[in-house]
């Protein structure tokens, strides 16, 4: 449920752990700090280590980054800080970074012997907590500590104020984390953002949220809660108390929500600007983002997703982001392209949006939140399910229950979705959406699989989309949950239960679904979720609100057109998905947004006669929900036109622009099915084909990051990257 | 006495490395990790590096040999090096890899590597 989505995506960090180790040693702090450093270099290597142990911490080298991954994955709370290499033969080093960023969220050095401004700057962008120039002395060694400390006590703080009384986990509280951190607990915290979708889902949340850190990762679902939130009451109205009460998720604060409101108006305002662009996206989005589960740590869904995309092009992501985070909150009042809202939340509203249809696939919560930011990384299959979903259900919700629960919870989950879908038909991108948006499988929370389900039947009118979708079966798909993404799997926490979104786990294939999406969408109005659902998405765009994931789907982003433009589509297509579904169930509506942005994307291209979407979508849009969007986005779809290829970029763009034009026509959709225009960008990590680098994930991390309260600068490109299931973008 | 006059030999080696500016203070650093725990930490390193370096040094040369050069490859065995010798303290390597980078980066590695060749078998 939302609760647990929140709790979910409470970026438990293992901090939160070692700060209990902390607290028994802290007056030996810094001593005992478990290091992990990565270095192809022998040399390097041995001389990092003997210096950290002249240190007093505790070292742990590889010589290569999946190694190092595979260690940190399987003690998440085994380590305090990471130190790696940026040239690496086995994976650029920033991709690692963004990798840990997502999974882990434990502070990350680079390294390298290379100064280059260009160089130092895109660790930072992609959140890198420091870079150290080689050769590396010693006395720099004995400081890194501070990051420790720092990024522990940020979340504290986030906790603190935000006042819930959960949190009680206050530092000081790490003994209280003990006691409260049942095994449960401990697992979800553990899992840092994604995880323990599966426990915690209800109970455990609440626990689990005050315990650890207090940090509130904006998952998709529970972006997708806050989309709904906000468009329930009206973006002028929204006022975070009132906010905080229609979300009724424990363990967030007031001041989380103020905060999180005011990024997202941030991006609702970015996303008008970007209209026909984010309508794109938004459609790329959700077809291509199964990974979106991978960005877990992308809290700010907006922005995150979108980066998750990775797809979407990082300007175009952090324009929807913007966009979509300003548009959430208005959501009918805006004039936000819709685009724009598909971007904001195509995660969020495809849960909405599919409501009804999902609803019954979205059984788990999880149906996500649309990979609200998590880059999932939606496993090719997933997400195909995903776009199959998607369409019909246009709910992202399916992105991918990642309840925190990773992937694994959400892939069963977006089986289920995208199974259903399939009867229902290929429910909408939205659950291409869906899975893009990783979103921890809050689908079921967020009621987005009724999304699909609603969303389902109206898709299987609109759904033509979803043959493209490749969902095979997946008539429903809407289920969102589809969407989450294949990669669900991947991602840990990402459950994209891309198996809904049959769009979604169309993603690598998404090339090929926009086409599909687009042809199909023509007809069907069922958007599918995947993102190529979001090409659908401009036909149908109401339908697939599933698109709200489209942000995720960033995989349109190959089609960007612009992703740039895309991106910000893809939000605000999402967003306004998320709103239109909000309705719907509140849920997939980024979902449907990122399909949206996703059928923007691609869709405008083919789909051209926008209205011709919007009519699907609405159609679609089991009552409505999603179709408000759709038809904007179709309208819009302005250059989404996806490039068949699937560049990342272009498929931000894609999204991006789709989202724009689904944002501006939507407007006074009232969300309740998908509405565009409110959904907020989510970078739906679709699964990137060719990741080319992953610091463009972790560039769109960084932005993530940005999220919690700078603003780095605009996302150029998004990509998806399949190393480390999360959209990349790029500055 | 004979140990003495071995270790002044030593000394005066060690200390003609640093004024001939092959070696900088990070050697220094790793001479100060090397304690009790690793007597013999500074010897293992650079023997580590050594093997490395041959390695690296090896692709070099196959790459410079290859036509067309392979300047981004090379650049990238350029920028390894740099980074191991730089960790070593090996200062003069350091700097002569990056002037290379700089020929690799105009292109003109044919250039740089004739003036270098020498260096690098007597390296």
């Amino acid at each position: 449920m939302n609760v647990s989505s929140v709790k979910g995506s409470m970026s438990i960090s293992s901090s939160t752990s070692t700060w209990k180790a902390g607290d028994t040693i802290s007056d030996q702090f810094p001593a005992g700090l478990r290091v992990l450093v990565v270095d192809d270099d022998p040399t390097c290597l041995m001389i990092l280590e003997k210096m950290l142990i002249a240190c007093l911490y505790k070292v742990t080298k590889c010589n290569r980054a999946e190694t190092a991954l595979s260690k940190l994955r399987e003690n998440k709370n085994g380590y305090d800080i990471v130190l790696s290499d940026v040239h690496m033969p086995d994976m650029d080093g920033f991709k690692l970074l963004e990798h840990i960023g997502l999974e882990m969220d434990l502070p990350v050095i680079m390294m390298s012997a290379d100064d280059g401004k260009q160089v130092v700057m895109k660790g930072v962008t992609h959140g890198a907590c420091d870079y150290l120039i080689k050769p590396v002395r010693i006395e720099a060694l004995k400081n890194i500590w501070q990051h420790v400390v720092r990024k522990r006590k940020n979340e504290w703080k986030e906790f603190e104020q935000s006042g819930s009384v959960e949190e009680g986990d206050r530092q000081p509280k790490q003994s209280d984390d003990a006691d409260y951190s049942s095994s449960a607990n401990e697992g979800n915290w553990k899992g840092s953002k994604r995880r323990k979708d599966e426990e915690e889902e209800t109970d455990e949340r609440d626990d689990t949220s005050t315990l650890k850190k207090p940090r509130v990762v904006w998952s998709v679902e529970l972006h997708q809660q806050f989309v709904a939130a906000v468009n329930q009451l009206g973006i002028d109205k929204a006022v975070p108390k009132k906010i905080l009460e229609l979300m009724n998720v424990p363990g967030l604060t007031r001041e989380n929500v103020a905060s999180h409101l005011q990024k997202y108006r941030l991006y609702l305002r970015r996303l008008s600007g970007v209209s026909q662009h984010q309508s794109n996206l938004s459609t790329i989005i959700s077809a291509q983002d199964p990974t979106f589960g991978s960005l877990s740590s992308l809290s700010g869904l907006d922005l995150q997703t979108l980066a998750a995309t990775g797809q979407l092009p990082a300007q175009s992501l952090a324009r929807l982001q913007a966009a979509g985070l300003g548009r959430a909150t208005a959501k009918s009042g805006i004039p936000i392209t819709l685009v724009d809202q598909r971007n904001i939340f195509s995660f969020e509203n495809p849960k909405l949006r599919f409501g009804e249809g999902q609803q019954q696939h979205m059984t788990n919560k999880q149906q996500v939140n649309l990979l609200h930011g998590i880059p999932t990384t939606m496993e090719p299959k997933q997400l195909v399910s995903l776009r199959h979903t998607a369409q019909s259900v246009g709910n992202m919700n399916m992105q991918v229950p990642p309840h925190g629960a990773q992937s694994s919870q959400n892939n069963p989950l977006l089986m289920q979705m995208g199974q259903q879908q399939q009867q229902q038909q290929q429910s909408r991108g939205q659950i291409l959406v869906d899975s893009t948006i990783n979103h921890a499988p809050r689908l079921s929370s967020m009621g987005q699989p009724i999304l699909s389900n609603g969303m389902a039947t109206n898709v299987s009118s609109r759904n033509g989309i979803p043959e493209n979708i490749r969902a095979p079966g997946y008539s429903q798909t809407p289920s969102m949950l589809n969407f989450p993404m294949n990669h669900a799997s991947e991602l840990p926490g990402n459950c994209f239960p891309l198996g809904s979104t049959p769009g979604v786990s169309n993603l690598t294939s998404k090339g090929a679904f926009q086409e599909d999406v687009n042809s199909e969408i023509k007809g069907s109005g069922g958007f599918m979720p995947s993102y190529d659902v979001f090409n659908d998405l401009n036909q149908h765009k109401p339908q697939s609100w599933e698109l709200q994931n489209v942000g995720i789907a960033f995989d349109s982003s190959q089609h960007s057109n612009s992703l740039q433009g895309n991106l910000d589509l893809t939000q605000s297509a999402l967003g306004q998905q998320g709103f239109s579904s909000g309705q719907m169930n509140g849920h997939n509506r980024s979902a449907a947004v990122a399909s949206k942005a996703m059928f923007s994307t691609g869709d405008v291209k083919e789909l051209g006669s926008a209205q011709n979407v919007n009519q699907h979508l609405n159609n679609l849009l089991v009552d409505n929900t999603i179709r408000v969007k759709s038809e904007r986005v179709c309208d819009t779809s302005p250059a989404n036109i996806f490039p068949d290829h699937f560049g990342q970029d272009d498929l931000m763009s894609a999204l991006l622009k789709q989202q724009e034009s689904v944002a501006s026509s939507e407007n006074e959709f009232d969300f309740d099915g998908y509405s565009m225009n409110n959904i907020p960008v989510y970078c739906v990590l679709l699964s990137w084909k060719m990741v080319s680098s992953h610091c463009e994930y972790h560039v769109l991390l960084g932005f993530f990051e940005a999220y919690q309260g700078q603003i780095i600068g605009e996302v150029s490109k998004i990509h998806f990257c399949m190393i480390c299931k999360g959209a990349h973008a790029e500055f | 006495m004979d140990g003495y006059g071995m270790q002044n030999q030593i000394a005066c080696i060690r200390r003609s490395l640093f004024d001939q500016g092959y070696l900088d203070e990070q050697f220094i650093q790793l001479e100060e990790l090397q304690d009790d725990a690793n007597p013999n930490f500074v010897q293992e390193i650079v023997t580590l590096f050594y093997t490395d370096s041959t390695r690296l040094i090896q692709n070099i040369e196959l790459t410079l040999n290859s036509r067309p050069i392979n300047f981004s490859k090379l650049d990238d065995y350029m920028h390894q090096f740099k980074g191991s010798s730089s960790s070593i303290g090996a200062k003069k390597v350091t700097s002569e890899c990056a002037v290379f980078r700089q020929y690799c980066a105009a292109g003109n590695a044919e250039a740089y590597i004739s003036s270098l060749l020498p260096y690098i078998y007597t390296d």
